[in-house]
């Protein structure tokens, strides 16, 4: 997996656009993660100091929310459903399926470093799953033939 | 003739392959030498037969679904454009019984306009709602809420006439309208079938809103995991700002209200409107205790209105229509239509728009067609993860707030998910569990500790260990969690739970349900 290190003159334009804006913090967490893929350590210190709060307080909200990741993620981001309507329509069988196949657990990445899976609780595709998003790409339907098409497909 | 086809854009087409669909439309036409107009429009909700693709005739609309990308070749062979003999043909859009029986209201351009054009708003009756409140001073249009009896579609039907009059009657130089989009319940996409097949509509009813409590600055709070949502809606109040819909002195009233995007980070307890106020701050979102109400200090401390995305997109209807119309539809004290979410293992899974009172059997077996797999049913869970799991005999109950509770279930937002006989009941419980655990937000012990024992205890009964015991044990957490909790999140996991238990013990390894001594 790649191991980026980025210095603030990369971060910094991400958080100064947000001068001014009412409970910016998350709007900034989202930008730096769109940009960067990740929120790198360093960010935490420039975020702190550009809103007036303490590094802890920042770093509580970025571990809080389930979206945001803190360490470098694979080229492709595999979000599997997990919730009841797929469960009802064969997602608990395709979720072990597409572990098996990537031979990696959920908030991993594969060894070639190029999916990293995660969890999603609903993409709100419930009448259609078992759903899958790729890099924020919606799939529903997805049988063990449809993933290994899609599988093939990411490069 | 130009012919004009539409190609849905919401994301259950598109995770089905409308895109592709749409260019190889484009593309057989151009090769064909066939002059098409490609219109991408929203969804009618009959998604099972997504992507469906409908040609416009001088005696109107008809359909061809579920159509793949390799079925477009056929489709023009069979000369589609002039409503050519195809298996995937299925005659008028407004005929299908499906659409037919529904009384749309909220989703009444579902399928029929291009989202993102103003002009068709405009033209299917957008726009006349705020017309009509721009009249009337802020007592009046709360009033008008009031007498239309709508209750808030997001989970805790409370009535939206109190909660616009608790805002109003707080003196504050500064109010906020704030939409919740956070539509985490699995089974549910009602909200997201708005934002991005109707944006305007909830738009306008923002707006309305803030006109009724005197707000001139709104939030919507848009969930990670629906980014096309969040886009169409972007783009929407930008094209709303542009023709003067929002932003200064809005449609020369002299009015202003701005409105504002946010976008959630994957935190369900979000969807909870303190956690989300905690959020749009900028903080964890963690369940503010109650009082003070958020209609008298809310967000950054100033009376909030919080509706859902459903109850907001509702309140144009209601002032283009008038609140008597809308108050003739329904049963009892729930009056209107509701959006049901047709979900999980059925046949015609979809959106269905009708008066409160229609029964769940009805709703299942009339409009949804039964499993999809054709295994006999076996457990419905109606209301999203915090709802109960009724099973056969309980179908009859009618879709009315009072109705399903009586029966210990709840509507939450009308999700409607169902399960085959294939389904272990007792999995689906400790997956309750489960997601409380990942989902709480951690201020409460009964909750935060409650959900992880619980998980523990499921696994005991599942592997066969003590379960007579165990079973006692879990329903001692579970009456912990419902009593012990701030919020529903704690408060109703044990629903699914203990539902589960009740209508389906066999799948708990008991023959009969311990009671409690
Ligand atoms: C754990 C939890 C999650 C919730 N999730 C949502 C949600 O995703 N969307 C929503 O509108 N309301 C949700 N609610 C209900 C809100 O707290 C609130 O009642 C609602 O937004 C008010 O709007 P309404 O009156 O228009 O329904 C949730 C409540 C709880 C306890
Ligand atoms: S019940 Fe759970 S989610 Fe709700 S406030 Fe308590 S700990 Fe937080
Ligand atoms: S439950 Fe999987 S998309 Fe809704």
């Amino acid at each position: 997996m790649l191991k980026k290190d980025f210095d603030n003159a990369a971060i910094l334009p991400l958080i100064t656009e947000f001068e001014g804006v009412p409970g910016a913090l998350l709007p900034i967490l989202h930008r730096i993660q769109e940009t960067l893929g990740y929120i790198p350590q360093q960010a935490v210190g420039c975020v702190a100091e550009f809103l007036n709060l303490s590094r802890a307080e920042v770093h509580g909200v970025i571990s809080f929310y389930q979206h945001f990741r803190q360490h470098a993620c694979g080229k492709h981001i595999l979000e599997v459903c997990k919730a009841e309507a797929c469960q009802s329509r064969g997602g608990r069988e395709l979720d072990a399926h597409v572990r098996e196949q990537l031979k990696c657990d959920f908030n991993e990445t594969t060894t070639d470093g190029k999916i990293t899976l995660e969890a999603v609780y609903c993409l709100g595709l419930c009448a259609t799953g078992p759903s899958i998003a790729i890099d924020g790409k919606p799939y529903s339907r997805v049988n063990e033939q449809r993933f290994k098409q899609l599988l093939e497909q990411m490069s | 003739m130009t012919v004009r086809i539409y190609v849905p854009i919401d994301s259950v087409a598109l995770s089905l392959g409308a895109d592709e669909v749409a260019g190889a439309i484009q593309i057989e036409a151009i090769q064909r030498g066939i002059d098409i107009q490609l219109v991408r429009n929203s969804s009618r909700g009959m998604l099972w037969l997504e992507t469906l693709v409908e040609v416009e005739t001088e005696q109107g609309r008809f359909a061809y679904g579920p159509v793949n990308p390799q079925d477009v070749k056929s489709l023009f062979d069979a000369d589609f454009i002039r409503l050519g003999e195809h298996p995937l043909f299925h005659g008028a859009v407004d005929e299908i019984p499906y659409l037919k029986r529904q009384q749309r209201l909220t989703f009444a351009r579902a399928g029929i306009t291009d989202p993102q054009s103003i002009t068709d708003y405009v033209q299917y009756g957008g726009y006349v709602g705020l017309q009509n409140a721009l009249t009337m001073d802020a007592e009046t249009i709360v009033d008008c809420i009031t007498q239309s009896g709508l209750r808030g579609r997001g989970g805790a039907a409370f009535p939206t006439g109190i909660k616009w009059k608790t805002v109003l009657d707080s003196e504050s130089e500064q109010k906020y309208v704030v939409c919740n989009a956070d539509e985490g319940d699995s089974g549910t996409f009602s909200d997201r079938m708005i934002m991005e097949g109707d944006p305007f509509m909830l738009i306008e009813g923002i707006t309305i809103a803030a006109l009724a409590v005197n707000a001139t600055e709104g939030y919507i709070y848009v969930r990670s995991e629906y980014p096309h949502a969040y886009a169409s809606l972007k783009q929407a109040i930008n094209t709303a700002v542009d023709k003067a819909y929002l932003g200064e002195n809005i449609l020369g009233s002299g009015k202003t209200f701005n409105l504002n995007m946010r976008k959630a980070a994957g935190a369900y307890v979000c969807g909870e409107e303190t956690a989300m106020l905690e959020s749009i701050e900028g903080k964890r979102g963690i369940v503010r205790a109650k009082p003070p109400l958020p209609a008298i200090q809310g967000l950054f401390a100033k009376p909030t209105v919080i509706n859902n995305v459903i109850s907001l997109a509702t309140v144009p209807v209601i002032f283009s229509q008038g609140a008597d119309f809308y108050r003739d539809y329904g049963m009892g004290r729930s009056r209107g239509t509701l959006p049901v979410q047709l979900a999980g293992n059925i046949r015609h899974g979809g959106l269905v728009e009708i008066a409160f009172g229609i029964t769940l059997r009805e709703l299942i077996e009339d409009f949804g067609g039964n499993t999809e797999s054709g295994r006999a049913l076996r457990a419905v869970q109606v209301g999203g993860p915090l709802g109960a799991y009724l099973c056969d005999s309980q179908l009859d109950v009618r879709m009315d707030c009072e109705a399903l509770q009586q029966v210990g279930g709840s509507l939450g937002h009308g999700g409607i998910v169902v399960f085959d006989d294939t389904v272990d009941m007792a999995q689906q419980a400790k997956f309750s569990m489960q997601f409380c655990e990942i989902e709480s937000c951690g201020k409460c012990t009964p909750c935060r500790l409650g959900a992880t024992r619980g998980v523990e205890v499921m696994d005991n009964i599942i592997s066969g260990h003590n379960v007579q015991q165990q079973t006692l044990l879990l329903k001692d957490l579970c009456s912990t969690m419902l009593d012990g909790s701030l919020c529903a999140m704690g408060g109703m996991t044990p629903f699914p739970v203990l539902s589960a238990l009740k209508n389906f013990p066999e799948d708990f390894n008991l023959k009969s349900v311990p009671e409690a001594g």
